[in-house]
């Protein structure tokens, strides 16, 4: 019997600790405290032409295609899925909107159309998976992994092997565009509308809910009502919309429509930025939040190595040795070890309060 | 008797995959034959071998992985590394090109056994495990050079350039090597206690467990094989191509993956032969032929119509699995297939 302000307080304590964006949060401000003290400039922002420059709004405009693919991705991961297939499509939606808008000055067709009939297909690529996973149920990994092949190749011969520059100005306003009276890039403002819609969704309906159900036990969810297969399927959609909207902003940044190269393993980026929000790989419980902040967590890891002089070839090492410390963390069994190791029994004690 | 006849339709529906896989061959390589003349010889079918040989060993041990249910995405990273690796020891290095293929190959299936002991020890997912071998496999290589290291070894180069020559065609010391591994895959898989596990394993963990197999050790182990096959895939790329390349292999797990899964191994665990890996390989390798015969077409076709393939064989794998519980095959697929009628209206 232990008093019991004792016990709150270490409930307290224990909450913040164990909370999902706890880990991934410290450690971006961990990361940014480093930076601004050993980077010159780092955490300056000035005024160019009206428009606010520095590295932390390079970070947060470089960050939005991958940040909208984590979003699309945390959900998918919640319900006990993935969706490897992502950096396919967003290669898919750029080469569409590239190829029907031309390499001219003049587009061949209007950039609305161009954007419409990108993500239109972007959705309807997200709707197979989410088909093949949900309705035929085959395993999420090698449903989408068959989009993963052929995605690429779908690019190439949407792009017709060439990668085609864009030469038409009004393309460049989504991805490298400034909104006027914020003066912020406008790729930002997209990101954060997704943002804010998805945890609208999540928060304010029982959508939520439902996906997290699913991701805790699939059966039980079906056997109290949930339709489960449909929300399956939503995911997937979403996940397919995100990751279109993502390659329409990246491909708008850099000018240009590459099949083969453009969001190669932004998959992979996209999952660890999953597993750096702390959610569980195994489905259940999600944040889309902590997500985001891990997202944010390796564009910000990626631009202190350029700023601090590691060239991009070497970076894949500290990024997968980032992967297997937070992994590490994350897995019970190597947290019960650990414990056993430093703690006596009354450390174990408060543990299972 | 219940029992009895759901033993002997899975004796029956499985090798139904490899026979489809090896009649998929067979027709791919007919066609080509019909189309294009001088398809049908010898050289052509030797070159299959010689293009893949570094996949096919790679197959064999992905084949392994995929049978106790896990999956290795590094290993297309691993092959550039070691590749790399075996460049820079020969040439800059002067290393004796014997004893850098030893090293190599150990630090090969130390990668992979590493990766193992991770995914078993400490219960993390095998993706994520492997995603990160992948990451740090490239980023070592790009560490160890990230121009293009010409391997001018003398030993290397007769080995990259020797021919055997049979039944009026030619192949190099690789499509042995290959062979040989694919020899020793099918044995360890059909004829040892291991092999014996890993279908266990893939099977059913928990039973293989109360069975008192030594489940932990056979994950690791397998690991281990795929990170060999893989060190030993890199070796064979250098001679294949005399050189260490920093972008070897990038996107050959998904290759090797393909291959695999076409080769009629579930991915789910439990079901497969390394003889149809050897399958999966040689189908890829034709299409490839296929479109470099017909010349028009361009490379991402391959991509496209391996993707249609795996379709197939998935949706294939899937409809035989469910004719295994519900006994109704095809209706059951039409079945559900039918649900999408519904599917606003709710399911």
């Amino acid at each position: 019997m232990g008093s019991i302000e004792i016990n709150n307080d270490l409930k307290l304590l224990k909450k913040v600790y164990t909370s999902k964006i706890f880990w991934p949060l410290t450690a971006l401000i961990l990361i940014f405290v480093f930076d601004s003290i050993f980077i010159d400039g780092f955490t300056k922002i000035t005024i160019k032409e009206g428009n606010f420059y520095g590295i932390p709004i390079d970070i947060l405009k470089n960050v939005t295609p991958l940040l909208l693919i984590s979003i699309g991705m945390t959900m998918i991961i919640a319900t006990k899925g993935i969706d490897i297939s992502v950096g396919s499509v967003f290669a898919i939606s750029g080469a569409i909107s590239a190829r029907l808008i031309g390499g001219e000055s003049v587009p061949e067709n209007s950039y609305f159309i161009a954007i419409l009939v990108a993500l239109l297909i972007s959705l309807i690529l997200g709707t197979w998976n989410g088909f093949l996973v949900s309705k035929l149920g085959i395993q999420p990994i090698v449903a989408t992994l068959i989009l993963m092949v052929s995605g690429r190749g779908i690019a190439q011969l949407i792009t017709e092997g060439q990668i085609i520059t864009i030469y038409y100005e009004p393309y460049y306003f989504l991805g490298g565009g400034y909104i006027p009276f914020l003066k912020l890039p406008f790729s930002i403002l997209i990101a954060a509308s997704v943002f804010v819609i998805s945890i609208l969704i999540v928060k304010c309906t029982a959508l939520g809910i439902f996906i997290k159900s699913i991701g805790i036990n699939p059966i039980a969810s079906r056997f109290s009502g949930i339709k489960v297969s449909r929300i399956i399927l939503l995911t997937y959609m979403f996940s397919g919309l995100c990751a279109g909207i993502a390659g329409l902003i990246y491909s708008s940044n850099i000018r240009c429509a590459d099949g083969n190269n453009a969001g190669l393993f932004i998959e992979l980026d996209a999952i660890l930025a999953v597993a750096i929000g702390a959610n569980s790989l195994n489905g259940g419980k999600f944040s889309i939040l902590s997500s985001c902040i891990g997202a944010l967590v390796i564009q910000t890891i990626t631009t202190t190595m350029y700023s601090i002089g590691v060239s991009p070839e070497k970076l894949p090492v500290v990024k997968a040795i980032i992967v297997i410390i937070i992994c590490l963390v994350q897995s019970e069994k190597f947290r019960d070890k650990l414990k056993a190791i430093f703690s006596n029994k009354g450390g174990m004690k408060i543990e299972n309060i | 008797m219940k029992i009895y006849n759901h033993i002997s339709r899975k004796k029956i529906s499985f090798p139904l995959t490899l026979s489809i896989t090896i009649t998929l061959f067979l027709l791919l390589f007919a066609i080509g034959s019909i189309r294009y003349t001088g398809f049908f010889s010898v050289q052509v079918f030797f070159d299959l071998f010689i293009d893949n040989s570094h996949l096919i060993v790679m197959a064999v041990g992905m084949t392994f992985v995929l049978l106790i249910g896990g999956i290795d995405i590094s290993v297309g990273s691993v092959l550039a590394f070691t590749g790399m690796l075996s460049a820079y020891l020969i040439e800059k290095v002067s290393m004796n090109p014997i004893l850098a293929i030893f090293i190599v190959l150990t630090i090969g299936t130390l990668y992979g056994l590493f990766q193992g002991s991770l995914i078993n020890y400490f219960e993390m997912q095998p993706f994520i495990v492997t995603l990160a071998g992948l990451f740090f496999a490239r980023g070592m290589t790009n560490v160890i050079s990230i121009e293009t290291i010409d391997i001018k070894n003398s030993l290397f180069v007769k080995i990259s350039e020797g021919q055997i020559n049979i039944f009026g065609g030619h192949f190099s010391y690789n499509v042995i090597i290959s062979i040989l591994v694919l020899i020793i895959g099918i044995y360890i898989l059909r004829y040892t206690k291991f092999g014996r596990s890993v279908y266990a394993i893939g099977g059913n963990e928990q039973s293989a467990k109360l069975m008192g197999l030594k489940v932990d050790k056979t994950k690791v182990f397998v690991y281990g094989i795929s990170g060999f096959c893989a060190a030993l895939g890199g070796i064979m790329y250098s001679i294949y191509s005399t050189s260490g390349y920093n972008l070897a292999g990038v996107g050959m797990e998904l290759d090797v993956i393909a291959a695999v899964v076409i080769g009629g191994t579930l991915l789910t665990g439990g079901v497969g032969y390394v003889f149809g890996s050897l399958f999966g390989v040689l189908i890829l390798g034709v299409i490839l032929s296929i479109i470099n015969f017909e010349g028009t077409l361009s490379s991402w076709w391959t991509r496209i119509a391996v993707g249609i393939l795996l379709f197939f064989f998935i949706l294939l794998q899937r409809i035989l699995s469910i004719k295994k519980i519900n006994g109704d095959g095809i209706f059951s697929i039409i079945k559900r297939l039918g649900i999408i009628k519904g599917f606003f209206k709710g399911d």
